[in-house]
């Protein structure tokens, strides 16, 4: 291991290459990035935000403050912690100030997600949740464990610790593999569990390949996102290790202790040569020892307990390393890195100056209770912890382990195992009688740890380089000058000072955050609090949000059953909500403008076809349908006879136009309704709602039936031969088959419903066939070749020609039908209708309200802009100018041979014939105001 | 309808090959069910119709929410208090429809052949309902949704019925959102069938 000069004698396994800012290195199979860092004596990982100061690794998990990556090869992702980075050869990274640079490519590998349901979801799967999970699973119940690392066992991976008499790592792999072979059974590794919401929803990110680097497999999801429903959870979420604030905190060789232990049992790497250990504890003693026993020199251990643990003292007094009681760390000093550490007694004494490449530090454990707190509990102060603990939920949710304060292995064990009998008794399952767990040794008696956070400066001004928050450069300086600034909660100290705001949300720093807070307003930091705990509990990346909901997976795309044939001639397609609509058929050569005018001159004079299916349709059946239909739509539908069609406009209760469309009569009790494309399942909602809340007495029925018909408009002065010629059966004569009535026959050999009703002003048929027909109708009706296919945009145009409004596009919502020159459609007799009260209103009748009306530009060649506003000058005026109205629909015309638009305009009907000016970049165009119907206005052209 | 000289075609008739393919591996089976009826019926549950209709076609409605009753070629599925959808085979809803209006003997019934309205496609083998657990929120187990049990909900961004088998479930989508359905369970789908 040459090539590794920190790594552990006899460490064995895969040697894998990476190069890292630069420079190639070699590590060891099962490294993290920042395992294989250290093994090589890369101090430096990474700098500052703000300060730009050095910074090394100091954790060994995803509570890593300091080690923020950049991955650059395979792919590029920013924003990673080395300690979460799992090695893999041809990894290539560079260390980040604190932020990094997205891909500049799309990513192109799989991420996905899944649902799944569960009686226990158990997270974390150190001993506490093993030993429930394990009680829950052989239950029966459906379980799914979750862990964030690659492989099970939690605090055990990093210490040297024993059950049932082997290393607690290889329990928890054997325990967790025979809970894997039951049947109900899901070990998730890998998995961060992010958020915990209401009703145990909770929400995890699994990192499947992401270990593999280029050798991963590309039809496998790179990372998946896991909504879980859990009956009962178990937050065996564990501690993180936090800091004390002393003078150059930050400098790399300063590591928590905890971590340290993990590098060099777990990792088989060694964070130094000489070590200094600043506890206020017990738990680092052990660190010390582990690292003490792998060869690094412990200079010396500074406790600032007066009275550390006996069997600890005489453990150190064995191995002949120095402890100091009562004794605090005042600096880590060195140039870019710890070369030697300042103790010094507390209170008075002399200072000394011990030469060390490493100083773990261990400022106590905190509770990882950011599950907990989101799922609604409540969280209490711990004085013998020193630490926030779970109090009162609501959810059937429990903390179990260290997550709730359990201090040893063989508490956190039992712990666990109960907390899972209580969750199969909460899920309905039978408790065992009894529940093992495996045998842990005796643990030294636990002396009290002293919650020191602040290693006190000499001055108030010596606070620069006590750090808090190591990512946001947050100093106990900037907590003074927040509290100077006369902040007093721990919320506004974070958003003053940005404390806790990175990527590790605090998780080393939050409550030594508070406590200095507290200490500043000389409260005490149970009283004072922490603050809230957000989702994600670690970062996670957009990609895995999006999951397979991008491209054209993004958003449903709907089509018609003609859809193919469409693609097949080249149209080009708008979206219309989520359908996707031909717009036009461009010929070759033509642009989008050519081939308008040409599908508009083929309505207006020959035969044309639009694909109509999209259009709303819902059966309303019911011996009061024509009720029903009375008070929905402004205008009378009772008295439509069967066998007729009327066209009608529904309001909102505010008059408002809220929808139009036809209503056609099957029978006496049967009619069908069309709505607009975009409204179909609104109007369906607003059927349902008054129904079931208004007017349950109704016997009415709704049923959508939008795509069980195809429907192909068939319009102009030829569309009657055309028709005839498909249906040989069908008597189309004007006296037989009359404007606004429907009739059945076979057309094109296929069972269809024949509407005649025109949406352009010309002799038009809308044929409705089963959707399984949709394709043979209209290739039927393109097969002579003589009937030109036109799109949306030319039913735009030919429907504004005649004045017809769009609903969404001339009407927004503040609309009535009067207001569009459609006081006809609203009834006079009619008892009642939706609506009907609002035109009553002041407001509905005010003179100077926006009318529907058509413009022209006086230069017949220009275009206005849709939005376009309308003024009554000339020359703008100072601002504000007063608007008088916009247009809602522009348009060139063939028919008319120019331009033209519809606008809404104040007073409208009012100006017809008056010049206004539609202000277009720095131009005022001048536009005549006409009558919104534009051409045919007498109606002679329907009949054919 | 069946007997018209036009052809039909089925809102996913252009997924069947790369259903096919997906299907090769065996622990996953996709295909599209073309032309089923499928019969929407409204109707008081507590009304004498109800139970004519019941007689009528040989199953009882339901009324356990979410559940499935069947009888011959039949089955009735419960969408709502007062709904239910009628699924037979192909060319089964003129007779359909005729025999419930027939039952409903002037109540006010309901009935409208809603077969065109949506397609169903068949998602089965041992991986379907991990597969569908990609896009739909319910617990598809089978201790929870087992054969006799159905669901509106939402696969993906698409609204559907789901019909629960013993290896497979039905699933009932509006014809317009097939050909996304489809592309969707296809991708979903990759893990299951492509050396996954």
């Amino acid at each position: 291991m040459s090539g590794q000069p920190y790594r552990r004698e006899g460490a064995t396994g895969k040697t894998l290459r990476f190069r890292f800012d630069g420079r190639d290195y070699e590590g060891l199979e099962g490294d993290t990035l920042a395992s294989a860092l250290l093994a090589n004596g890369v101090r430096a990982v990474a700098s500052s935000i703000k300060l730009g100061r050095p910074r090394g690794v100091y954790a060994a998990g995803c509570e890593e403050p300091n080690a923020l990556v950049q991955i650059e090869e395979p792919f590029p992702e920013p924003m990673l912690t080395a300690t979460t980075v799992e090695l893999y050869d041809g990894l290539v990274a560079t260390g980040l100030p604190g932020q990094g640079r997205l891909a500049d490519r799309p990513d192109p590998a799989r991420y996905d997600a899944v649902h799944a349901h569960c009686d226990v979801l158990v997270v974390g799967a150190g001993p506490a949740g093993i030993a429930a999970a394990g009680v829950a699973a052989r239950a029966g119940a459906r379980v799914i464990l979750a862990d964030e690392r690659p492989a099970p066992g939690g605090s055990l991976l990093g210490t040297t610790e024993t059950l049932d008499g082997r290393p607690g790592h290889e329990w928890a792999a054997a325990e967790v593999a025979a809970l894997e072979a039951l049947p109900e059974v899901r070990v998730l590794r890998r998995t961060s569990v992010i958020g915990h919401y209401d009703d145990n929803y909770v929400i995890a990110v699994e990192r499947r390949t992401n270990h593999l680097g280029a050798a991963a497999p590309a039809h496998v999801a790179r990372e998946r996102v896991w909504r879980i429903r859990a009956k009962r959870v178990v937050l065996a979420t564990g501690g993180h290790e936090r800091f004390v604030a002393f003078a150059g905190n930050d400098l790399p060789g300063v590591m928590l202790a905890g971590a340290a232990r993990t590098y060099v049992n777990h990792y088989r790497v060694l964070p130094g040569r000489r070590a200094v250990v600043f506890t206020t504890n017990d738990s680092a003693y052990a660190a010390a020892l582990d690292l003490a026993d792998a060869g690094v020199e412990i200079a010396a251990i500074a406790d600032v307990r007066q009275a550390p643990g006996e069997t600890w003292a005489a453990r150190c007094a064995e191995r002949g390393i120095e402890l100091l009681t009562g004794h605090v760390v005042t600096a880590a000093l060195g140039e870019g890195e710890v070369s030697s550490v300042r103790v010094a007694p507390r209170g008075d004494g002399q200072a000394r100056e011990i030469p060390a490449d490493l100083l773990l530090v261990s400022g106590g454990w905190t509770p990882v209770v950011h599950l907990f707190s989101q799922a609604g509990g409540t969280l209490r102060y711990d004085e013998g912890l020193g630490a926030f603990v779970p109090g009162e939920i609501r959810q059937a949710v429990e903390a179990a382990g260290f997550a709730r304060g359990v201090t040893t292995l063989r508490g956190c064990l039992e712990d666990g195992a109960q907390a899972g009998r209580r969750a199969l008794a909460a899920a309905g399952f039978a408790v065992p009688s009894e529940t093992s767990v495996p045998a842990a040794e005796e643990e030294p008696a636990a002396a009290p740890a002293e919650h020191l956070w602040l290693v006190e400066a000499p001055g108030d001004d010596d606070y620069g380089a006590h750090f808090v928050d190591l990512q946001r450069d947050v100093t106990v300086a900037d907590v003074l000058r927040a509290v100077g600034a006369g902040l007093s909660s721990v919320e506004h100290v974070k958003r003053y000072t940005t404390a806790g705001t990175a990527h590790d949300q605090g998780k080393t720093s939050g409550l030594l955050t508070s406590a200095v807070v507290a200490h500043a307003l000389g409260v005490d930091v149970g009283e004072l609090g922490t603050t809230t705990f957000r989702a994600p509990y670690t970062p996670v990346s957009f990609a895995a949000l999006a999951g397979r909901d991008r491209g054209h997976l993004h958003d449903p795309i709907r089509v018609t059953a003609m859809h193919e044939w469409h693609v097949a001639h080249g149209a080009r397609f708008e979206n219309v909500g989520q359908w996707k609509r031909p717009w036009y058929y461009p010929r070759p050569g033509e642009d989008m403008e050519a081939a308008v005018l040409r599908e508009c001159r083929a309505a207006r004079e020959d035969v044309a076809a639009m694909d109509a299916s999209t259009l709303g349709k819902i059966d309303v059946v019911g011996p009061d349908a024509a009720v029903f239909l009375d008070r929905l739509y402004t205008n009378m539908m009772s008295t439509l006879k069967v066998g007729s069609i009327r066209y009608g406009v529904m309001c909102r209760a505010d008059g408002m136009v809220f929808d139009d469309g036809t209503v056609i009569r099957l029978a006496d009790d049967r009619f069908l309704v069309t709505t607009t494309t975009g409204n179909a399942a609104a109007v369906l909602d607003w059927m349902e709602e008054w129904l079931q809340t208004e007017w349950p007495d109704l016997r009415v029925s709704c049923t959508s039936v939008t795509e069980q018909w195809a429907t192909v408009a068939l319009v102009g002065p030829r569309s009657r031969e055309v028709l005839a010629r498909l249906a040989p059966g069908l008597a189309v004569d004007n006296d037989s088959f009359p404007f606004m009535t429907w009739r059945e026959a076979e057309v094109a050999g296929i069972p269809a419903r024949i509407c005649r009703i025109s949406f352009s002003g010309e002799l038009a048929y809308e044929i409705n066939v089963s959707s399984w027909y949709g394709l043979a109708l209209w290739e039927a009706v393109m097969a002579s070749g003589e009937v030109t296919p036109y799109g949306t945009e030319t039913m735009h145009v030919l429907r504004a020609e005649k004045g017809y409004p769009i609903v969404g596009q001339d009407t927004d919502g503040t609309v009535t039908p009067q207001d569009l020159g459609m006081e006809w459609i609203v009834s006079k007799k009619k008892a009642d209708f939706i609506g009907k009260r609002s035109f009553a209103r002041a407001d509905t009748s005010r003179p100077d309200r926006k009318q529907l009306v058509g413009l022209l530009p006086e230069d017949p060649g220009v275009l206005l802009p849709e939005g376009a506003h309308l003024v009554e000058t000339s020359s703008l005026p100072e601002p504000p100018v007063p608007t008088l109205g916009f247009v809602t629909s522009s348009y060139r015309s063939a028919a008319l041979g120019r331009t033209f638009a519809l606008a809404l305009v104040s007073r409208g009907r009012e100006r017809i014939g008056e010049r206004l000016y539609a202000p277009v970049g720095a131009e005022l165009v001048p536009v005549t105001v006409t009558s919104h119907v534009l051409y045919d206005p007498e109606g002679a052209r329907r009949d054919g | 309808m069946a007997d018209s000289a036009a052809e039909r075609r089925s809102p996913a008739a252009a997924y069947a090959a790369r259903f096919e393919a997906a299907s090769a591996g065996g622990g996953l089976r996709l295909a599209e069910i073309p032309f089923l009826t499928q019969v929407d019926l409204r109707v008081d549950p507590k009304s004498p119709a109800a139970e004519r209709i019941g007689t009528a076609i040989g199953v009882p409605l339901p009324v356990e929410p979410g559940t499935v009753a069947s009888g011959g070629d039949l089955e009735v599925l419960w969408l709502g208090p007062d709904e239910w959808l009628v699924l037979g085979p192909d060319g089964a809803a003129p007779d359909l429809v005729a025999r419930i209006a027939e039952a409903a003997g002037g109540e006010h019934v309901s009935v409208v052949d809603v077969s065109a309205q949506r397609t169903t496609l068949a998602v089965a083998g041992e991986r379907a309902r991990d597969v569908l657990a990609h896009g739909c929120a319910l617990d598809l187990h089978p201790r929870v949704f087992g054969p006799g049990r159905c669901a509106q909900t939402m696969l993906a961004r698409a609204n559907v019925i789901l019909v629960a088998g013993e290896d497979d479930v039905r699933v009932l989508v509006r014809s317009s959102f097939a050909g996304y359905l489809a592309e969707w369970l296809l991708d979903a789908s990759v893990e299951y069938v492509a050396g996954g």
